[in-house]
């Protein structure tokens, strides 16, 4: 009796140590470019016919307000606004089939409840215009409160959107609106 | 009846011990640093003939923005910029670029992957490609 317990508790541990000592490292194509990169930069880039860098960044700074974004952070001399959101991320789709499975099976499926989303606007002037680049990311939670995703917004339509309402929002600063 | 005993007592005393270490252990967190100084700071460094801070910021900037990043934050007057990578994984970086004599600028990277330190070569080496690339400039490594 006091043999078997021992010799399990002897493959948890080992299993602890393994778990522990076996550390994941970054991924190779983490910090190398790819050949989508360029498409992506295109896809994440306007140029502004100005070269007037503080009033394009008054207009991101008031485009995130409008979005409902709170800035994080900024350095004007370098081009940057940060900005981030914190919102409700239930997707009904999965509250119905977590509802489903749980009548089904009598299991629980965690469901995903609230996300941070990050943006990151960076100005870069070019000879007699302006580049504007964004990138969003976003962390999801689920009513475990752990973790569920993490990832990248590459969605083209979302860039464009974003980029239309920058486009008003550069206009309405000029108009001071 | 007495191996049942001695078998809780072993066990507790186990626990007792591990919860000890594991406190002291990460602790030590703090302070810790897995390669030698000297050459972490070799693997994490480059020199760049240029002596335009702003212009190295910036590059910085983008070529972050281009591996995938969203900025957090950044300082001009510091030289520094910190970014972080959401893919399934989060990888953070922190940028920081300084002047080295009358015709470098030095710029060292530090990057944390999910809960460790990066101190393998590899990563560093990709991005100061991609930096030098971006600025038309090589990297040169520093001793």
């Amino acid at each position: 009796m006091g043999r078997k317990y021992l010799s399990w508790i002897a493959v948890l541990l080992l299993a602890m140590t393994g778990l522990g000592g076996c550390a994941a490292t970054v991924p190779t194509e983490a910090l190398a470019m790819h050949p989508q990169t360029l498409a992506q930069r295109q896809l994440q880039t306007r140029r502004f016919a100005t070269t007037d860098e503080a009033t394009v960044l008054s207009a991101c700074a008031g485009l995130l307000q409008d979005l409902g974004f709170n800035i994080e952070s900024s350095e004007t001399r370098l081009g940057l606004i940060v900005g981030s959101k914190d919102r409700d991320a239930t997707d009904p789709g999965q509250v119905v089939t977590a509802i489903a499975i749980a009548v089904l099976f009598g299991a629980e499926v965690p469901i995903e409840t609230h996300q941070n989303i990050a943006v990151s606007i960076v100005t870069h002037p070019g000879g007699n215009d302006m580049a504007v680049r964004v990138t969003f990311q976003r962390i999801v939670w689920n009513n475990h409160n752990q973790v569920s995703r993490l990832e990248q917004l590459n969605d083209p339509e979302m860039y464009q959107g974003f980029f239309d309402k920058l486009s008003k929002a550069i206009f309405l600063e000029a108009q001071e609106i | 009846m007495k191996t049942a005993r001695l078998l809780t007592i072993g066990v507790l005393s186990v626990m007792c011990l591990c919860v000890f270490f594991g406190c002291e252990a990460s602790k030590s967190q703090l302070l810790a640093a897995d390669e030698s100084q000297v050459r972490l700071r070799s693997i994490q460094t480059r020199a760049f003939d240029t002596v335009d801070r702003i212009m190295v910021l910036r590059a910085v900037m983008a070529t972050l923005q281009d591996l995938g990043f969203v900025i957090n934050d950044a300082d001009e007057a510091l030289g520094t910029v910190t970014g972080t990578k959401l893919d399934r994984y989060a990888l953070k970086m922190t940028v920081t670029v300084r002047g080295r004599g009358e015709t470098q600028t030095l710029v060292r990277a530090s990057a944390q992957y999910n809960l460790q330190a990066v101190e393998d070569p590899q990563p560093y080496q990709q991005f100061f490609d991609a930096l030098g690339k971006s600025m038309f400039l090589a990297a040169q490594q520093v001793d």
